[in-house]
């Protein structure tokens, strides 16, 4: 009599740890040089007056403005709300900014100075931004921020874990943040600069999503490089790709480097002729940035009265 | 006791004073003086003083090499086209300045007028020259190589390193010309010693070099004593290459080949006899300050 | 909401278009002598731009014997170094008016003026920057010691990259130390006289070009003149056809580059959402006004659902419309003929029972358009599989294996290129080796670069231009 061994059951192959190897390296591949050509003529449009200023309102209702200081106080994360609520003084119809990006200790602050703007507080956690902390540790700082009334968390990824090829490590990380979550909406920050090749930002992007990211986050801004085109081209590949097989929708946001409007609409335009125009809201679309709000509304300025403007009329915070 | 009319010892319009240049050093694209803070007088062919120009030291070969190793990365990396583009800019920028050249080198070798604008066009004609090569040198040094197997097979020629550059001591133009072009068409960047009596038309160059989009630390040119600063260079561990035909003592250079071996630097020994800097360069510049490298890859379903 | 772009229109306000030119002959613009003239339109607006001259047999003549002249009394015999810096002179020149002629060349040619401005003004100022270069090497060039040039070339080129067919004749023969007539295509004229213009201002020496106006017929008396050593032509297979029986028996050179009908590749492993671009690009890249268009579409059957939702999904998002807006991604047909000859062959398309689909894009009233269109369940055997549409029109056919992809890009009169799309480099260097094309592109498509040899197999016509290999042409060897 012979004992046969039993056929591993789907699920057992679906469960091994090689299974995330097996998954997220059969995505299709991403040809640097053809993705870097992409987002290059892409840059290339030329976004002119109504569509200009449609896009450059559209860009300042995405901004999440961001101050992630060892030196933040109370004092500077008030000034930056008082200019998300307004940050145009001479303008009462400048929309408003889409949130406030702060860390967890200033979260309280931030959402005493925004309660009824609607302008969301976000808050980074997760030991960010190097993530180098025991998971306890990031869901505890998950929690304290949520408690604290953040309605958005922005978590990084276990880079370390990812580049080892630990790939169920990292899934398990960000389900658990998630769960921390609560009601609080989850970016997940790949941090795309440390990950090197666009092949690891589309496995990333995909291995965020199935473990319930709310939207896909470049960079933490600490480490260049941050966002670039060619970079977000393949989050927003991702996220189309994603929605069409499981039909949810996830964001994308940027941070990190967009410094200009021209930039900014160089990002929409990505958004517009890669993911599409579902896209193309505060809902779906972010950028993590500081000094991009000052340009954004010098160029508004220049639309509206025809010349050049300049630092002076615009303020520091 | 007569009072002298002092409108008397003015300069008058035709003999104005002139504001003379300082020759500097040029290095990583600047033009700083020597850390040492020495100079030494330099003389026309006939013996008249004409400056005096920086005498470096080694710490200045040092920062040279340092910033010729940054520029590198940078500078290889660039696309052919590119790099041949800009030889041609210092081209146009040296053609612009024909009489100047023309001055500084007539002075310099003692030539008459029509010999120095033969030099100086000679110079002009031999940097379009290199920057012809710039897109061209990788086809006639390298190709594919028909091994005897399933594999692709490729060989292509890349730029060696930081090459330091001994420059000849007479030739104070042409001959300084036809040292530098060779190295950085390639890829290379250079650390060059100039022509220790005949500096100034090297250092002039070196304007000419910075207003031709090169950018900085590609050449870096230092004047002064070639005993002094040579075993520096070529001794030292950062440096690949080193050039010596400006090197018109046999003991130094023998010196310095010894000391290049320390770290295998490819070495190229002064000329037996003079050298005819008219005549067709060929490859042989260009070919000692690249290596070869072939890769193989297989060819299956 | 959707992101519209507003009209993103260039200023024509740099081009200064004259009502009528003449022949430039000897180092001036002349009057015809027995030549006709005839209208150059915008295929985009079908507005008169200028009339141009279709020169006489007198007037190729008096062309041929000014070059003639000029190889004679000096440019045959002029040092290298020499000829270089007038090489370089053109190049710089092309440089700082590059803005013009890019403009100048999307009104007479209609393609977008992204394209005209980002691929072609750069190629053709590289191309006459390489070529200067070999000017004053060529016995390093691998052709022996000395080698000496033919003499006078006549050159004939299409109406597709007007400026940039120009300068991958020119540069080369000049750069050999030939003299040169070129007849620019009938359609497309304009850029070609700027560029005598150019030559005037680089102080070429008279007689080293000419440029001679016309049609079929000026091209055809141009060829068969009995002083040229030398014909180049780029265009129609059947017109090389001709050419090279008209050549027969005479001691003429002739290289010819003609057309293709290209196989783009795609394997299931292949980089998805590039190789969409490339096929797109590969084929609507200049209207597919392309002679190594990737006009079939070989795609592995395992992902040929996947590929296609993608591709049209990507299809769409083209641009159509006035090709002087920054934003035009497709432009207008060159000419009423060619358009006609773009509809017939897509028509036919369909009689033999292709799947036919265009990109939803609205065409302008006037001018000559085609949406970009996409032909799926194709053959080997289908016309639109085999013949050279020379349009926005793409045929897709399947295969299993690498074999019988090598099998069917192979299976053609032609040979001009092939894409070849996979993660795997030894599949791509098993299929370039197998692949009967002179230029096999691997995980990209459509790039030039004046270093890289172009040229065909078998119908695709013979020789080469560019690179090293491109002096061939223009030397006695």
């Amino acid at each position: 009599m012979t004992a046969t061994t039993p056929l591993p059951a789907v699920a057992d192959l679906v469960n091994m740890p090689e299974a995330w190897r097996t998954l997220l390296h059969g995505l299709p591949s991403v040809d640097q040089v053809g993705a870097e050509q992409r987002a290059a003529m892409l840059a290339t449009r030329s976004i002119k007056t109504t569509s200009k200023a449609w896009a450059l309102d559209l860009a300042i209702r995405m901004v999440d403005l961001t101050t992630l200081e060892g030196a933040d106080t109370p004092g500077k994360v008030r000034a930056l709300c008082a200019k998300a609520r307004r940050p145009d003084p001479t303008d009462p119809h400048c929309p408003q900014v889409a949130a406030v990006c702060v860390y967890p200790s200033m979260v309280s602050t931030a959402a005493a100075y925004l309660a009824g703007t609607g302008i969301k507080v976000a808050s980074v956690a997760t030991a960010f931004p190097s993530g180098q902390a025991p998971l306890e540790v990031k869901l505890a700082d998950t929690r304290a921020a949520v408690a604290a009334g953040a309605d958005e968390i922005d978590m990084v990824i276990d880079r370390g874990a990812f580049l080892a090829g630990r790939y169920s490590e990292v899934f398990d990380q960000i389900a658990a943040v998630k769960q921390a979550c609560g009601n609080a909406h989850l970016k997940v920050i790949l941090e795309t600069g440390e990950l090197a090749t666009l092949d690891n930002v589309r496995r990333a992007s995909w291995l965020a999503m199935v473990a319930g990211a709310d939207f896909i986050k470049t960079s933490t801004g600490k480490v260049q490089p941050a966002a670039t085109l060619p970079v977000t081209l393949v989050m927003l590949e991702a996220v189309r790709d994603f929605r069409e097989r499981t039909g949810r929708q996830v964001g994308v946001k940027p941070a990190g480097g967009i410094r200009t409007a021209k930039d900014a609409l160089r990002y929409l335009v990505l958004v517009n002729e890669t993911a599409g125009p579902d896209w193309l809201d505060p809902a779906w679309f972010r950028f993590g940035a500081s000094s991009l709000l000052n340009d954004l509304l010098m160029q508004r300025a220049k639309l509206a009265t025809g010349h050049y403007s300049g630092h002076d009329y615009v303020t520091l915070d | 006791m007569v009072a002298t009319d002092w409108r008397l010892t003015l300069p008058s319009e035709t003999s104005r004073l002139a504001v003379r240049k300082t020759y500097k050093l040029y290095v990583g694209g600047a033009f700083p003086r020597s850390e040492s803070g020495r100079s030494y007088p330099v003389y026309s062919a006939k013996g008249t003083w004409m400056a005096n120009a920086v005498l470096a030291s080694r710490k200045d070969v040092r920062d040279a090499v340092a910033a010729a190793r940054k520029a590198f990365p940078g500078w290889a990396g660039r696309t052919a086209y590119n790099r041949g583009q800009i030889l041609y800019r210092i081209a146009e920028m040296l053609e612009g300045r024909r009489d100047q050249f023309a001055t500084e080198v007539a002075e310099a070798e003692g030539l008459d007028r029509a010999a120095a604008l033969a030099v100086v066009d000679a110079s002009v004609d031999r940097w379009v020259w290199y920057a012809g090569w710039a897109d061209k040198i990788a086809q006639v040094l390298g190709n594919a190589n028909p091994v005897a197997g399933p594999y692709f097979n490729l060989s292509t020629p890349e730029p060696t390193g930081v090459v330091g550059v001994v420059a000849p001591a007479e030739s104070s133009l042409l001959g300084l010309v036809s040292v530098m072009a060779p190295v950085i068409v390639t890829g290379n960047t250079a650390v060059l010693l100039a022509s220790e009596e005949r500096p100034l038309p090297a250092v002039t160059f070196a304007e000419v070099l910075a207003t031709s989009d090169l950018p900085g630390g590609v050449v870096n040119l230092l004047t002064g004593r070639v005993s002094e600063l040579l075993p520096w260079l070529a001794s030292h561990f950062d440096v690949n290459a080193i050039d010596l035909t400006g090197v018109t003592d046999p003991e130094l250079a023998a010196e310095a080949e010894r000391a290049a071996a320390e770290n295998l630097k490819r070495v190229v020994r002064p000329p037996q006899g003079p050298v005819d800097w008219s005549a067709d360069p060929g490859l042989e510049r260009m070919t000692a300050f690249v290596e070869t490298k072939t890769v193989w890859h297989p060819k299956g379903m | 909401m959707t992101f519209e772009y507003a009209p993103a229109p260039e200023s024509t306000s740099i081009v200064d278009i004259r009502p009528s030119y003449g022949l430039f002959i000897d180092g001036e613009f002349r009057d015809s002598i027995d030549g006709d003239t005839i209208k150059t339109i915008n295929p985009a607006t079908e507005e008169v731009l200028s009339e141009v001259v279709a020169a006489g047999p007198r007037d190729v003549a008096a062309a041929v014997e000014a070059a003639r002249r000029a190889y004679q009394t000096g440019w045959g015999t002029m040092p290298g170094t020499e000829r270089a810096k007038y090489l370089y002179r053109i190049a710089r020149i092309i440089q700082e008016r590059s803005r013009e002629l890019a403009v100048l060349e999307t009104i007479d040619n209609g393609k977008p003026i992204r394209e005209s401005r980002d691929v072609d003004l750069p190629l053709v100022a590289a191309h006459f920057f390489y070529y200067a270069g070999w000017a004053d090497k060529l016995s390093y060039a691998g052709f022996g010691p000395h080698p000496r040039p033919l003499g006078v070339a006549a050159q004939v080129i299409p109406w597709n990259f007007p400026l940039l067919m120009l300068a991958w004749k020119i540069a080369p023969a000049l750069a050999c130390g030939n003299t040169v007539v070129l007849k620019p295509a009938e359609t497309t004229p304009l850029t070609a006289l700027v560029f005598a213009e150019i030559c005037q201002q680089a102080d070429l020496p008279p007689g080293v070009v000419n440029i001679i106006t016309g049609a079929g017929e000026t091209g055809r008396h141009l060829v068969e003149h009995p002083d040229v050593d030398k014909i180049a032509f780029t265009g129609s297979t059947e017109v090389g056809r001709q050419i090279a029986r008209a050549a027969a028996g005479t001691r003429k050179r002739l290289t010819l580059e003609l057309g293709g009908k290209a196989a783009n590749i795609v394997f299931d492993d292949a980089p998805l959402d590039q190789a969409v671009e490339g096929i797109v690009n590969g084929i609507f890249f200049n209207q597919g006004h392309v002679c190594c268009a990737g006009s079939r579409l070989l795609v592995q059957e395992s992902i040929h659902d996947e590929l296609l939702t993608a591709l049209k999904r990507r299809i769409s998002l083209l641009r159509l419309g006035d090709p002087l807006d920054k934003n035009t991604d497709i432009g207008a047909i060159n000419s009423a003929a060619q358009l006609e000859r773009i509809r017939a062959l897509s028509e036919i398309g369909e009689l033999e029972g292709a799947e036919r689909w265009s990109a939803p894009c609205p065409l302008p009233d006037r001018g000559f358009w085609f949406p970009p269109t996409v032909f799926t369940g194709v053959s080997q055997a289908h016309r639109i599989a085999r013949e050279e549409i020379f349009g926005p029109v793409l045929s897709v056919l399947t295969f299993r294996t690498p074999e019988e992809a090598v099998a069917k890009a192979n299976n053609t009169p032609y040979g001009l290129s092939a894409g070849i799309w996979t993660e795997k480099g030894s599949r791509i260097l098993w299929m370039a080796d197998r692949l009967r094309a002179g230029v096999v592109w691997a995980n990209t498509f459509n790039k030039f670069d004046p270093s890289s040899p172009f040229g065909g197999y078998k119908e695709s016509g013979y020789g080469r231009e560019g690179g090293r290999h491109g002096l061939e042409a223009y030397l006695a060897v």
